[in-house]
């Protein structure tokens, strides 16, 4: 009854516009999961704007890919009818919820680097990635400081908000790495102008992370191993439960519509 | 030619006045020409083409002003228009008209300071009250009811209000 996978031929920027609209619909959908649950209304307003936000960049991106491949896929076939396995997300944004201090700590380390990065992306020679990316660093920035301002305030909190943020920043840092992963294909975009590499951001990133954790009064890991993996399909199970949820009424009811 | 040239430019100035009357939904005292949204029509083979840009990505309120355009230029009798929507140039606050800063305010809602963008984003920011004028006020939430506002509150009246953010 359920509908089958599409199958999605992935050249380098068909698979880079994935990636990137992977990594806004998904992080889009957790902060979403806090909808009606958030510590207090202002908060949770805030995080529901964020997914909106997330959500609509992810929107510009699969519309892209589904261009470029031109074979028919539309955001939603790309959203909606792809395994978990054709997921190109970075490990960091499917990381659960947890309790407020992991979202926000989520957030934090991903909106440091999407800010520098969708800046740096608005001189794309792609005329459509420039654009989006112009949106997109607006919207980042809003939630580069709200997640900032969070993370200091439970970081220079109470005890226990200093120790669950700094757990957070603990089970989460791993991920961070996979940020800054680029493989051949990706090269070949940054060979030709397309897209920016990562690596440029590294040190403006570092110096974010450092100041916030500090200002927080947080310790910043010092283990530099790092967990990848998404780009290339390869998921922890989260991703799994929360793809049944997102996908489960365009499985069950294919083309369905409001 | 000329006739057809002139049957065109009055096409478009219909379609125009027409359009620019759609309201924002979700702040309904702005049309989609005082917020900027609004960005251009061309007549083209004697057909209208409408082209809008969203205030943000996820902007849920596209759809409805995309309809409602259409609907506008029905009542006018222009059938079938053709609705793009366009991200570049990125939106800003600074495309407000000075029409739509004062309706805003009107309305109780503060409007986008000019000139914006990023440094009133992570500058000292000077909000004064849509109530009393007031510039002892303080933000309570970066994020309000709709993407594009924020919710602040005033020391002097003791008043909250909205803050057209900006953007
Ligand atoms: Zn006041």
């Amino acid at each position: 009854m359920a509908v089958a996978s599409i199958s999605v031929k992935e050249t380098p920027l068909v698979l880079y516009a994935l990636r990137r609209a992977d990594d806004a619909l998904i992080l889009g959908h957790r902060l979403s999961e806090w909808c009606g649950h958030a510590p207090m209304l202002e908060e949770d307003m805030a995080l529901a704007n964020m997914a909106l936000d997330l959500i609509g960049q992810s929107r510009e991106l699969y519309s892209y890919a589904g261009k470029v491949e031109d074979a028919g896929n539309d955001e939603d076939r790309l959203a909606y009818l792809r395994d978990v396995r054709q997921y190109r997300n970075v490990l960091l944004v499917e990381q659960p919820n947890g309790d407020f201090a992991h979202t926000i700590i989520r957030q934090f380390l991903y909106s440091a680097f999407a800010d520098l990065y969708w800046r740096e992306m608005m001189s794309s020679s792609d005329a459509t990635l420039a654009a989006i990316a112009a949106k997109s660093e607006k919207e980042t920035a809003y939630h580069l400081r709200h997640s900032s301002e969070w993370v200091i305030r439970l970081g220079d909190g109470t005890d226990e908000s200093n120790r669950r943020a700094q757990d957070a920043l603990e089970d989460l840092w791993a991920f961070t790495g996979e940020l800054f992963h680029v493989d051949d294909a990706e090269r070949s975009l940054i060979a030709e102008g397309v897209v920016i590499d990562p690596e440029r951001l590294r040190s403006a990133w570092t110096a974010t992370i450092n100041d916030v954790v500090q200002t927080a009064t947080l310790m910043v890991p010092a283990r530099d191993w790092m967990q990848k993996g998404g780009r290339s399909g390869n998921h922890s199970e989260h991703l799994g439960h929360l793809l049944s949820e997102l996908q489960s009424l365009q499985r069950s009811f294919p083309g369905a519509t409001w | 030619m000329v006739i057809a040239a002139d049957q065109d430019r009055d096409l478009r100035a219909a379609a125009w006045t027409a359009a620019a009357q759609v309201v924002d939904p979700e702040i309904p005292v702005l049309t989609i020409a005082d917020l900027g949204v609004l960005r251009k029509i061309a007549v083209v083979d004697g057909r209208v083409e409408v082209t809008i840009t969203p205030t943000y990505s996820g902007c849920p309120a596209m759809n409805m002003i995309a309809l409602e355009i259409e609907l506008a230029l029905a009542r006018e009798g222009i059938a079938k228009p053709v609705i793009t929507t366009v991200l570049s140039p990125a939106w800003t606050t600074d495309w407000m008209s000075d029409e739509g800063r004062r309706k805003l305010k009107d309305y109780g809602i503060a409007p986008p300071q000019p000139g914006g963008g990023r440094r009133a984003l992570f500058g000292e920011q000077q909000v004064a009250c849509p109530q009393c004028g007031s510039t002892d006020t303080e933000v309570l939430s970066e994020f309000g009811s709709t993407s594009c506002k924020a919710l602040w509150r005033c020391k002097s009246c003791r008043e909250p209000f909205d803050y057209f953010k900006c953007h």
